[in-house]
């Protein structure tokens, strides 16, 4: 269908602007026309499924994002039908556009897998292993990226880079320990937001995100640059530590924003009837979700300030892919089933002889997390 | 007709024969079966004076671990409940302060732990599934009650004796197995 719906947009293209010639790009043996400038990566993204490189940094809706992490390393057995020779070293699928008659080995090549669990582990090198503690567990990339390709232990044996604790602001928490590097918040803040205050400064091993002179981040969407962080190192301070993200329930949900540029259509997650936490919707890349050819960041107000059910529009229940841990949620339905025994027994009560809500402590009714503006300490559990 | 397996074995309905009309013999030899079990070894114990030893895959009652300093380990991540095939396990977290740290060993700790004694089968998959060895299953049973909601087990009624304060119930609730490595 996407092959379809694609060709019919490049009819279109061809329409408008005379002539401009598709030109045909194979990976792994499947041939795909796409239109000149387009990067393999984006080429193979139109095929979908298996034969797409994983990106951890390349944004498609980030202009100039790619080209720093390698995970998208593909090899190029033939380089045009003009010059068949093949490129003698892989390529950032990211950044290296395609050529008529290219012949791409991603998941066929050799080569590419094992490079890429190189690539993998380069990057675990100085990412701590504490998924248990991080807010991203369960939807991260890196993750993925790890387990894809069998590198969830470690083999680094030295002291990790380690960074002071910085506070960037009331509602993201920055874990620079976490970070990667992909620079994907830098170009959010960059190209959405009116004023980037924060960067990468120093180099090497050194470099860190910061905002400068610890100046807070207070523009209406500063809160995309958590959804772009493809690892937890920009997580959501409002949601922090509530829930794993498992036992969450996602629901499309929308409100009529008034913000300029937000999209108002976002998922809420959430326990029970509380919002915990807000995002934009994801695609099947993982990135944000166009709407009508613009990509839908949403705004602060939407994000962090909108966590009631009776402010949404609820759509339905998001569709989480199969393989995803959020599925381990067993939300199937958005209503709760009803209870069957009163009704069937004509009426009667069924004698329980034990309510779990009378003796349960957790998830009791004097204290209701989403209220809190950050994570839960030691006294709000005492009340 | 003819049967399907060979296992079918005929009934012998032939009248008995005069030493089986008197009974005695037949008597006489079951109760010299039962005489010379009184000189075999028993094959069962004293339970509450004498206990056997736990076979070394046994699963008991669950225990949250402490680390050689008392602190908690659990964080509280989530994977013992969602691996509990019973859903016997809720919990909520919450993030440790400063002047917290002698108490949990990370950032984020479980503020609230429950496991439901009712639900729980005791499989040991919360243990499989636990990254921090912050849970296991003891060498004990779940002791018996005559109350339902005695059997919903907080973080109080699970946790593990403090190893400086209570050394000795500690080494107790340890037991005598081999402890998992943590990476």
């Amino acid at each position: 269908m996407l092959h379809s719906e694609l060709s019919v947009k490049i009819s279109s293209v061809q329409k408008m602007e005379a002539e401009i010639k598709t030109i045909k790009v194979t990976i792994d043996n499947i041939t795909i026309d796409v239109a000149p400038g387009t990067t393999i990566l984006n080429a193979a993204r139109q095929i979908g499924g298996d034969v797409t490189p994983p990106a951890m940094c390349y944004y498609s809706k980030l202009e100039g994002s790619g080209g720093k992490c390698r995970t998208c390393l593909v090899e190029v057995a033939a380089g045009s039908t003009a010059d068949p020779r093949p490129m003698p070293k892989l390529v950032a699928s990211c950044r290296t556009g395609v050529m008529d008659g290219m012949i791409v080995k991603n998941i066929t090549s050799e080569k590419v897998p094992e490079a890429r669990a190189g690539v993998v582990e380069f990057l675990l090198l100085n990412h701590p292993l504490d998924c248990p503690i991080c807010d991203q567990a369960g939807e991260c990339h890196l993750q993925d990226l790890g387990y894809d390709h069998g590198k969830e232990g470690t083999r680094y044996q030295f002291a990790r880079r380690t960074f002071k604790k910085e506070d960037i602001g009331p509602y993201i928490q920055l874990h620079m320990t976490r970070c990667i590097l992909c620079y994907r918040c830098t170009y959010v803040a960059d190209q959405i937001t009116n004023k980037r205050v924060h960067g990468i400064v120093d180099r090497g091993d050194h470099a860190a995100i910061s905002t400068y002179i610890s100046q807070a981040i207070d523009n209406d969407f500063s809160g995309n640059m958590i959804d772009v962080c493809p690892v937890g190192a920009l997580t959501d301070k409002t949601f922090r530590f509530k829930n794993r993200v498992w036992f969450t329930k996602p629901m499309d949900a929308n409100r009529s924003c008034t913000t300029p540029g937000c999209c108002g259509k976002a998922t809420l997650w959430l326990r029970g009837e509380e919002v915990f936490r807000v995002t934009a919707r994801k695609d099947e890349w993982g990135e944000v979700q166009s709407f009508e050819g613009k990509p839908g960041w949403i705004c602060n107000t939407c994000r962090f300030e909108t966590k009631e059910t009776s402010k949404w529009n609820i759509e339905g229940l998001t569709t989480i892919s199969r393989h995803s841990v959020i599925g381990a949620n067993k939300y199937n339905t958005l209503e709760m089933p009803k209870e069957t025994i009163k009704k069937v027994m004509s009426g009667v009560e069924p004698k329980l002889l034990m309510d779990i809500h009378s003796v349960s402590g957790v998830n009791t009714n004097d204290i209701h997390l989403s209220e809190l503006k950050g994570p839960a300490h030691s006294e709000d559990f005492k009340k | 007709m003819q049967a399907l397996t060979n296992k079918a074995k005929q009934v012998n309905r032939a009248p008995m024969s005069f030493m089986e009309k008197l009974y005695l013999p037949a008597i006489i030899k079951g109760m010299m079966i039962t005489f010379s079990h009184i000189f075999k070894k028993k094959p069962t114990i004293n339970y509450p004076e004498k206990k056997r030893p736990f076979s070394p895959v046994f699963r008991g009652l669950q225990i949250l671990n402490r680390d050689e300093e008392g602190r908690e380990n659990c964080t509280a991540c989530g994977l013992c409940a969602v691996a509990c095939p019973a859903e016997a396990i809720t919990m909520e977290a919450a993030e440790r302060q400063p002047g917290e740290e002698h108490l949990y060993k990370e950032e984020k700790y479980a503020a609230k732990y429950e496991i439901n004694m009712l639900r729980c089968i005791f499989c040991g998959l919360c243990e499989e599934a636990c990254p921090k060895d912050a849970i296991y299953l003891s060498e004990t049973f779940t002791p018996a009650d005559y109350q339902r909601k005695q059997f919903i087990y907080s973080k109080n009624d699970l946790l593990i004796p403090h190893p400086k304060e209570n050394e000795e119930a500690y080494l107790k609730a340890l037991g005598n197995r081999p402890q998992k490595q943590t990476l």
